[in-house]
């Protein structure tokens, strides 16, 4: 049924993914189409794979943007824009269009804890879910005719048969950098809510009213490279030396 | 968005005919004569002509009856659900028509009601998505609305014309609905083209208060699904031209037409001079329609540099 649960759901499972760790390495991508490709309904089918043309289905996708403060300017490394690489996936809405507009009950999201998934047995692949995303989290699968999106690896958090370290999201498992969380985000205790509240951890177009569970932890303040800009040029300078280099620096003043 | 063929030819076609459905079922012309006959059979031809063709564009059409299931949340389940019913009272009118050759004012008239129903639901679909902002106004089933009547009483007219009743009043009416239907519709388009986005690269990445934000890098080189399906961007170049086409096909142009027509009063003249309206306003409907999908953004564009 594509009514959604009564809101709050119990548990709220999410992720947490901070921006001022991602490194942009793509791991996450790679790691999300293998496992789901193998996993929860049809595979991740790529269209003309080998050849010059090639597309395939993703349920995870980074992004780049580059920032630039009012006024700043760029100038490579230098200047004051900076480079923010930007996981997407879903986002488990609570108020999730995708979910209501599904014709067919096919697009659900669950009561207990709050993932939004596809029944694909009952998709009949019409893409309205797709179009009223505004985040662009579902993509329609050309092979198999049927709406693919995150499934917050619902058969790897609960599957007994993994080791207690697996049981969390691919692309949380995966990624080298530790920029992506998985836990409660209805527990205000749990690591990832006490996360979101130390570092003002964020909704992802708000105004869309969708109310995503998901939160994103802004990249911190960046000290201007201008302000390291003393300690690197010190090779001219020998002020403060002390001991045998202060003895070398004046030898080799005098010869 | 990616103007789908299938959808375009959906929307126009099962508006026109949920248009004269509508008009049939007040009871305007005479039920016993083979134009109105015919125009009785039509309707709904068109009507199913729409659906179907609106079952192209489904990744998996032989589960297509499953979409009825949902009319509680899903304007589009409540859409199929409203089609379909709707061919009840159709038919019964037409089977008055065609075998007894009479009006019945009860079929007729619930008909006329479940045919605007059916639209505003279809018109919905698109109104209801707050990602498109384009589409998200009421203006849009005013639109859709307007359009299918004006489009009900210009084939109306043909039917009235051919049979040699009624035809005046429903070219009349039917300049009058083109008129507001258009008036409407410019009201759409200057929505659209003042609209402040509700949603910007900055709110989409939450990177605002840090400052502009930009693509840099897209997450593949080449397109995807969404760039595909909502990253459409053709029609904006040419928008503007294509509206002023879409508005003297389909408005300027038959209401010349049906004036030809109303002048006329009776004869051959009055027949071709309809027919051609219903052409030329098809072809604006169509242009309008294209522009519909091309021209609105999607908030996923946020993303894509679009």
């Amino acid at each position: 049924m594509t009514l959604l649960p009564s809101s709050p759901t119990p548990r709220k499972l999410g992720l947490v993914i901070d921006l001022d760790v991602c490194v942009g390495c793509h791991a996450c991508v790679i790691s999300c189409k293998e496992w789901n490709t193998g996993g929860y309904g049809a595979a991740l089918s790529d269209q003309d794979p080998y050849g010059a043309d090639v597309s395939g289905t993703f349920l995870n996708r980074i992004h780049t943007f580059e920032v630039l403060p009012e006024g700043g300017q760029v100038i490579g490394e230098a200047g004051e824009a900076r480079i923010v690489h930007f996981p997407k996936s879903c986002l488990h809405c609570e108020d999730a269009p995708c979910v209501t507009v599904c014709p067919t009950g096919a697009s659900y999201k669950r009561a207990e804890d709050g993932i939004v998934l596809v029944d694909e047995s009952k998709c009949i692949g019409c893409g309205l879910c797709a179009w009223s995303c505004a985040y662009g989290a579902r993509e329609m699968d050309l092979a198999a005719g049927v709406m693919k999106k995150c499934t917050l690896c619902v058969d790897r958090v609960y599957n007994e048969t993994l080791k207690e370290v697996d049981r969390i999201p691919s692309c949380v498992r995966t990624c080298p950098a530790n920029a992506r969380h998985y836990g409660d985000l209805g527990d205000p205790g749990s690591d990832v809510s006490r996360m979101v509240a130390e570092r003002g951890g964020y909704d992802l177009m708000p105004e869309q009213g969708t109310r995503p569970t998901n939160k994103y932890l802004p990249p911190r303040a960046r000290k201007p490279l201008a302000a390291s800009a003393g300690s690197a040029v010190l090779a001219e300078n020998t002020d403060g030396a002390k001991g045998f280099f202060a003895w070398l620096d004046g030898m080799l003043d005098r010869i | 968005m990616h103007p789908a063929p299938s959808i375009i030819l959906f929307t126009t076609l099962s508006g026109l005919g949920y248009g004269l459905a509508a008009v049939l079922g007040l009871g305007l012309l005479d039920a016993s004569t083979l134009s109105v006959k015919i125009a009785h059979l039509a309707a709904p031809v068109m009507i199913a002509g729409g659906l179907l063709s609106s079952t192209l564009h489904l990744g998996n059409p032989q589960r297509a009856w499953r979409a009825l299931s949902q009319w509680r949340s899903s304007w589009l389940s409540r859409e199929g659900v409203m089609a379909i019913l709707t061919f009840v009272p159709l038919m019964i009118s037409a089977w008055f028509s065609v075998i007894e050759g009479r009006y019945l004012p009860a079929a007729g008239l619930i008909g006329t009601a479940m045919c605007g129903i059916t639209v505003f639901c279809t018109a919905m679909i698109y109104a209801s998505l707050r990602s498109l902002q384009a589409w998200n106004t009421g203006f849009t089933p005013l639109c859709y609305l307007l359009f299918a009547a004006a489009g009900g009483f210009l084939l109306a007219a043909v039917a009235g014309y051919s049979s040699g009743t009624g035809g005046t009043v429903c070219a009349a009416i039917a300049a009058l609905f083109v008129v507001a239907a258009w008036i409407a519709k410019h009201q759409w388009w200057t929505r659209l083209r003042t609209l402040v986005p509700l949603s910007t690269p900055e709110s989409a990445t939450g990177l605002g208060n840090i400052g502009h934000v930009r693509l840099f890098e897209r997450p593949h080189i080449n397109d995807n699904y969404l760039t595909r399906e909502m990253g459409f961007k053709v029609a904006r170049k040419h928008a503007l031209k294509l509206s002023k086409i879409a508005v003297i096909a389909g408005g300027a142009v038959p209401v010349l037409l049906l004036v030809v027509a109303m002048l006329s009063g009776v004869g051959a003249v009055t027949i071709v001079a309809s027919v051609l309206a219903v052409g030329f306003y098809a072809l604006g409907l169509v242009v309008e329609r294209w522009l519909f999908f091309a021209e609105a953004r999607h908030a996923v564009m946020n993303y894509y540099g679009g």
